[in-house]
């Protein structure tokens, strides 16, 4: 039965590893958004010895199970930390998905904006850094906001490989005191806290964009 | 970046070989015959010879050959899908000619050289050299609207010409001024009317001093109570600069008003050409007549 005794004192313990959830899903999202962008661009590139390489990368990494990545990482990769390879992974996993939003967001730019910028003979990384990606951009905030939310409820799979997050924490707790069912409830309500606010603060983004 | 060029260049009279001119001059243009300044020396500053530009297999210029010389104004008449706008996004190199070659200033812009024939299609980097000396503006604006207005025209000097940031923004307040709208610098496009996103467009093209602006169909996007302004502000260009234009329009007033030379278009032929009051008061062809019957 619920005892409100473990469950204080194993809230130190799991919120020791929410700061672990936290640092992964922030670098990973760094990770995502920055490589995300780079493929969604090179997938525009005009020679396909780059788009097709790339879009083969794509499907490769989606089409496999994130879990499955990071095991082999782990196995194959020695000596990493393995923190390092969670951040890693997730981060080039969700850089497949967030491609797919920024390219979305760049087919919206209407032909014009090109067509203007060549007509002004602007230098092509001019074109995308200051036309077409400001706009592409602006309008997939809240798409990529979803991801971030997305990713951080996904940060449970690092566990597999060791990582101290929030919910390797929860189970250590809940094994050493036989008190699972505090220390879930705990990890899940510092999940929902945490990303019910987020998930609300992008929807008004959305809507504020939007105008 | 493109940092060899002068921005400072300034535009006039040709640098290049008269050889070259006559050269080009004399491949045979039989609507060239029927311009009024066909005896001037100035040979023909761009040229399309036989140029066919297919989209699949739907033909929309047909063997065009067009002269444009330096300082002159035509207009490009005609239904629409005649071929008119095709002209001009060739010249902006938007597409590229399927068959025939295109000559700005003597030398190849289609093409360049290279190859057994000694010519190959140009490539991007070839054109992105050539086509600094050409400005649009479009009928949509196509303003970027993360830029204010006055970024919006310096854009393009800072970074392509190479001037300073200062020296882009006095030369775009300038400009902002001669189209009136100097009160505009920190607005937002979206806060425009349409009327006035055209004069900021305007503006910009001018903004990378061309030696030719291609205007296309610049007021067919506004509201009727907007279009004048616009015409106005490119009456006064077309009188104050000598700045080459060439322009498809529906405003067959200001065409009368602006061109040396009009030219009828239909089906990717010139059915016919000559200077406005010639084409608009005497047509020779029926077509033509039942064209400007129909939009005068």
């Amino acid at each position: 039965m619920w005892d409100w005794n473990t469950a204080r004192e194993g809230l130190p313990v799991v919120l020791h590893g929410f700061g672990i959830t936290l640092l992964a899903t922030v670098l990973g999202s760094v990770v995502a958004m920055v490589l995300g962008l780079l493929i969604a661009v090179l997938r525009r590139a005009p020679t396909r010895w780059v788009t097709v390489p790339v879009r083969i990368v794509v499907e490769f990494v989606r089409s496999t199970p994130v879990m499955i990545q990071l095991f082999a990482v782990w196995v194959l990769v020695p000596g990493l930390d393995p923190l390092t390879i969670g951040i890693a992974v997730l981060g080039i996993h969700y850089a497949m998905y967030t491609s797919e939003v920024y390219r979305a967001g760049i087919d919206a730019v209407p032909q014009g904006q090109w067509e203007a910028a060549v007509a002004l003979s602007l230098p092509r990384g001019r074109v995308w850094r200051a036309v077409i990606l400001p706009q592409a951009v602006r309008k997939v905030v809240p798409a990529l906001g979803n991801y971030v939310i997305s990713m951080f409820k996904e940060t449970p799979f690092l566990s597999v490989i060791t990582v101290q997050e929030m919910v390797h924490e929860a189970n250590e707790y809940g094994s050493v005191h036989f008190a699972y069912l505090e220390a879930f409830t705990l990890a899940a309500a510092i999940f929902l806290v945490a990303s019910y606010p987020t998930s609300m603060l992008m929807r008004r983004l959305e809507k504020r964009l939007a105008q | 970046m493109l940092s060899d060029t002068d921005p400072k260049e300034e535009t006039g009279p040709g640098g290049h070989t008269e050889a070259v001119d006559d050269a080009l001059t004399n491949k045979g243009d039989a609507l060239r015959n029927d311009s009024p300044a066909n005896d001037s020396p100035v040979a023909d500053m761009v040229r399309f010879d036989q140029v066919v530009k297919r989209f699949g297999d739907h033909t929309v210029l047909d063997q065009l050959d067009f002269g444009l010389r330096r300082g002159e104004r035509v207009t490009l008449i005609g239904p629409s899908g005649s071929g008119k706008t095709t002209i001009l996004r060739l010249l902006m190199t938007l597409e590229r000619v399927t068959e025939g070659t295109i000559h700005v200033d003597g030398e190849p812009f289609s093409h360049m050289p290279g190859g057994r024939d000694g010519l190959v299609p140009a490539n991007e980097k070839y054109l992105r050299e050539r086509r600094r000396r050409i400005g649009m503006v479009f009928q949509q604006f196509n303003l970027f609207p993360n830029m204010k207005v006055l970024e919006n025209v310096t854009e393009a000097p800072v970074h392509v010409l190479g001037l300073s940031r200062d020296e882009a923004a006095e030369r775009g307040r300038e400009l902002l001024d001669l189209v009136g709208l100097a009160d505009k610098c920190d607005a937002h496009p979206t806060q425009l009317s349409g009327g006035q996103q055209q004069r900021v467009a305007i503006a910009r093209a001018l903004a990378m001093r061309p030696d030719i602006l291609l205007l296309d169909e610049v007021t067919s996007a506004l509201d009727p109570e907007l279009v004048a302004g616009v015409l106005d502000v490119l009456r006064d260009i077309a009188l104050s600069t000598d700045i080459t234009m060439l322009c498809v329009t529906h405003e067959m007033g200001f065409a009368r008003d602006v061109s040396d030379r009009v030219m009828m278009f239909d089906h990717g032929h010139v059915l016919e050409a000559g200077p406005p009051d010639q084409l608009f008061e005497a047509p020779e062809h029926t077509r033509t007549r039942e064209f400007l019957s129909a939009v005068l």
